[in-house]
């Protein structure tokens, strides 16, 4: 579903990710773990086409970003660090801009509309403009422009940051019902996360791969069998280097 | 590369309702609306001239939007970098160009209607006297090909900065550029000191002679040209500075 081949970007004299490989199949949550700065939301860029590489290329259902970049992106939904969005928009008019954009017309472009509005539970705001919404609703709004095509790769960049434990929970909820179709991607420095949600993880530190596996193979690695020493253990140090990744 | 595609269309819906979703668009209006009228009839005076004429209406475009172009075109590319949705927009599946040329004309248009909701200046003057239809039809279309440049220049400046005063400013002073290079007021001034060759090329990149000869009701193509060229230049520009500066 989704091959990452070797990434690397380079901003002038700092490279922020240094030759990333790896695999998601459908069915998979994977997490994307790192200390803040190490490349993850670099890499997320990478594979959603925002930033084009300085080497390698991410093939998604065999549309390759580089090459075919516009195929690609039809197969993938995004949800950006901190849920950006056009806050003057209706949560209706914003969801139906975006069915627009992923080419539904009539009635199918109405259907995919309630659909996402009642997958992510924004039936009580459908028409409140979205500046006004809580950061969880917001959180869920962008969740709904994700998922609003049934994407076969969906890309999550710290979708839990800054919500509260009960919009964590119903985000989480989310995440977990729409896992058996799709091949889902979420990046976090929120070790509780990986344990509550992935099937997989991967460590990244300073644009590297430092550890992979399962959260039961990760936890292992460490003699007090838990992820934050691991983590620890694989990323002290290096955090603050690439912090400047602009 | 295709331009009016089905996502552009998409793009410039969503822009000009973004402009009606706010009271600002109509504070807009009623301000151009205002402006031009104050400048054609106490700055002008144009009652005072007692003639059936409207070149003193239509000789304050160039310069009301000089102010207002910028105001309306600032929001459209600043505003994506400062909030993020520039990675929403750009990682959905559209071409830059689908999404640059959205915006474009949803800026143009709002400005175009700004232009021609001016209207009542022409019916009264028609009604008061005889003006030339010629010189109405090529004033308002130069007054809308200056205002689709402009648009232009202030949609390449929003793409530098995420601060709309910024891009604001330097639209502001581009357009100021375009409009002075070739006025004759300054043309005369700058004559007396530099060569004639060096002042005619400058001037040849202005607006005002493009302008002011479809003012006089001559439509030529070579005015029409110029001002595509503005555009499709300003907008390739603004093309490279996305492309190479995604995260600003």
């Amino acid at each position: 579903m989704l091959e990452v081949k070797n990434l690397r970007k380079r901003y002038g004299a700092i490279e922020a990710v240094r030759g990333i490989s790896f695999t998601a199949q459908k069915g998979e949550i994977l997490g994307v773990l790192g200390p803040n700065g190490a490349g993850k939301s670099t890499t997320m860029r990478m594979i959603t086409g925002f930033l084009p590489p300085t080497e390698g290329t991410a093939v998604i259902a065999d549309f390759d970003i580089v090459e075919q970049p516009i195929e690609a992106k039809r197969q993938i939904g995004y949800l950006p660090e901190n849920a950006p969005l056009y806050a003057e928009m209706t949560v209706f008019g914003f969801l139906d801009f975006v069915a627009g954009i992923r080419g539904y017309r009539g009635a199918e472009r109405r259907r995919r509309i309630e659909s996402a509005i009642e997958r992510c539970r924004l039936e009580t705001v459908r028409h409140q403009p979205i500046e006004t919404l809580s950061k969880g609703y917001r959180q869920r709004v962008c969740f709904a422009q994700a998922v609003l095509h049934d994407p076969l790769l969906l890309v999550m960049d710290e979708p839990t940051d800054g919500l509260d434990p009960n919009q964590k929970f119903v985000v989480r909820e989310m995440i977990r019902s729409m896992a058996a179709e799709k091949a889902i991607l979420i990046s976090t420095h929120i070790l509780e996360e990986v344990e509550a949600v992935c099937t997989r993880a991967i460590i990244i530190d300073a644009g590297h791969i430092v550890a992979e596996g399962t959260p039961a193979d990760l936890k292992a690695r460490h003699p007090s069998g838990r992820l934050d020493e691991v983590f620890r253990m694989l990323t002290q140090g290096t955090a603050e280097q690439v912090t400047a990744h602009r | 590369m295709k331009l009016c595609s089905a996502n552009t269309w998409e793009i410039f819906k969503r822009e000009l309702r973004a402009y009606f979703e706010s009271p600002v668009a109509y504070v807009f209006l009623i301000f151009y609306l205002m402006l031009i009228m104050f400048l054609t009839f106490f700055v002008s005076r144009f009652y005072e001239a007692n003639q059936a004429d409207l070149k003193y209406f239509f000789f304050w475009f160039p310069w009301v939007n000089l102010l207002l172009v910028p105001a309306a075109t600032m929001r459209l590319w600043a505003e994506e970098r400062r909030t993020g949705t520039i990675e929403l927009l750009l990682t959905f599946p559209v071409t830059l160009t689908e999404a640059l040329a959205g915006k474009f004309f949803a800026a143009w248009a709002f400005m175009s209607l700004a232009t021609l909701l001016t209207f009542p200046i022409v019916i009264t003057t028609a009604w008061l006297g005889d003006p030339d239809g010629g010189a109405v039809v090529g004033g308002y279309l130069g007054a809308i090909l200056l205002a689709g440049a402009y648009v232009a220049v202030g949609i390449l400046t929003s793409t530098t900065t995420r601060n709309q005063v910024i891009g604001f400013v330097l639209a502001f002073v581009v357009c100021l550029f375009l409009a002075l290079a070739g006025w004759p007021p300054v043309t005369d001034i700058v004559n007396r000191w530099a060569p004639s060759w060096l002042v005619n090329a400058v001037a040849s990149l202005s607006v005002m002679p493009h302008y002011e000869s479809l003012q006089r009701g001559v439509i030529d193509l070579r005015d029409v040209v110029y001002y595509a060229s503005v555009m499709v230049l300003a907008l390739f520009g603004a093309y490279l500075v996305i492309e190479n500066r995604k995260s600003a």
